[in-house]
């Protein structure tokens, strides 16, 4: 199949989030008390790195396995619904300590919870369907 | 063993992240997750009463296996990659948590006092994790991103939308902690 490449980087993914304890609900707290440089240290360094990476694509130097040049998906503009819509999902993040990733990775581990939390993220996701004509951009 | 089993420190679980933001790209693809949330909705048949979940999500089908993959992959590290599930928080935050009502904070990876079974069998417990998902779910799709296809993809390739999105991550986020989380616990 030729989508297994990407169970395998999926796979990777989980285990990176497990191992430097991003999925961990106090690692969240944390972070947002301003109390441990661990989470500042890892999206830091991720950014970082990956800035290196979109310069690359960009010119052309790091091109796709085709050989085709690697292009960024632009995000959808306007202040409001990004300021608002990261504001929400901010107060969803620090109540539960996950965001969209690590929510799978726990469901991995096992915890029953998230099920409950990823049920509601899904309803969230509809509702917002259903108002995203009547939402200021 | 021992560095497998250990917890990874922020300097290779960053430049990590970015090797599998590479490895997404260079299969043609971008990285982020909340997508899913939507494809979610689609093969629900959402589309039926929105318009907005009339997608062909067939073409995210790989996003579907990278996510079972996440979830294989944390299944793989509680059962074989981790010695403990001792959290080595800053002194502090264990006590202020202990303050809070959270005992014996970073003991495990998630407290029990949100995610026990127990605990979500009451009307509060399951409240809390209901309102966080509507939050997740709702405020990543009008935002357009999550903390992979904004803060980490969206910032590092210089989009002005995703840091204005990461400052809103922020701002919701101390708002909880600070705040909020005082008074819900």
């Amino acid at each position: 199949m030729k989508n297994s490449k990407f169970l395998i980087i999926g796979i990777l993914f989980g285990i990176i989030l497990s191992k430097s304890e991003v999925v961990s609900w106090y690692r969240i707290y944390e972070m947002f008390k301003f109390q441990s440089f661990h989470m500042y240290g890892i999206i830091g360094s991720a950014v970082m790195i990956s800035m290196v990476l979109m310069q690359l694509f960009k010119r052309g130097v790091i091109k796709d396995f085709q050989g085709n040049q690697i292009t960024i998906k632009e995000k959808k503009k306007g202040f409001i619904r990004t300021f608002v819509g990261g504001s929400i999902f901010g107060l969803g993040w620090a109540l539960v300590g996950a965001c969209p990733g690590p929510l799978f990775v726990l469901i991995g581990h096992g915890f029953i919870a998230i099920i409950i939390v990823l049920i509601a993220a899904i309803l969230g996701t509809f509702i917002y369907g259903v108002l995203s004509k009547k939402l200021p951009n | 063993m021992e560095v497998i089993t250990q917890p990874w420190p922020w300097y290779v679980a960053g430049p990590a992240i970015a090797i599998i933001l590479f490895l997404l790209n260079f299969f043609g693809k971008n990285f982020g997750v909340s997508t899913n949330l939507e494809t979610f909705c689609t093969i629900g048949g959402a589309g039926r009463f929105v318009d907005y979940f009339k997608t062909d999500w067939k073409a995210k089908t790989w996003s579907l296996v990278f996510v079972v993959g996440i979830v294989i992959g944390g299944f793989i590290s509680s059962e074989y990659l981790m010695a403990s599930q001792q959290i080595d928080l800053n002194p502090k935050t264990v006590q202020e948590l202990a303050e809070l009502g959270f005992a014996n904070a970073g003991s495990e990876y998630l407290p029990s006092e949100i995610f026990s079974v127990e605990n979500f069998l009451s009307i509060k417990g399951i409240g809390i994790l209901v309102a966080a998902g509507l939050c997740i779910g709702f405020g990543t799709r009008y935002a357009s991103g999550c903390t992979s296809g904004h803060a980490i993809t969206g910032l590092s390739s210089l989009q002005l939308p995703s840091l204005i999105a990461t400052i809103g991550f922020f701002a919701g986020g101390l708002l909880m902690t600070w705040l909020l989380i005082p008074l819900i616990f």
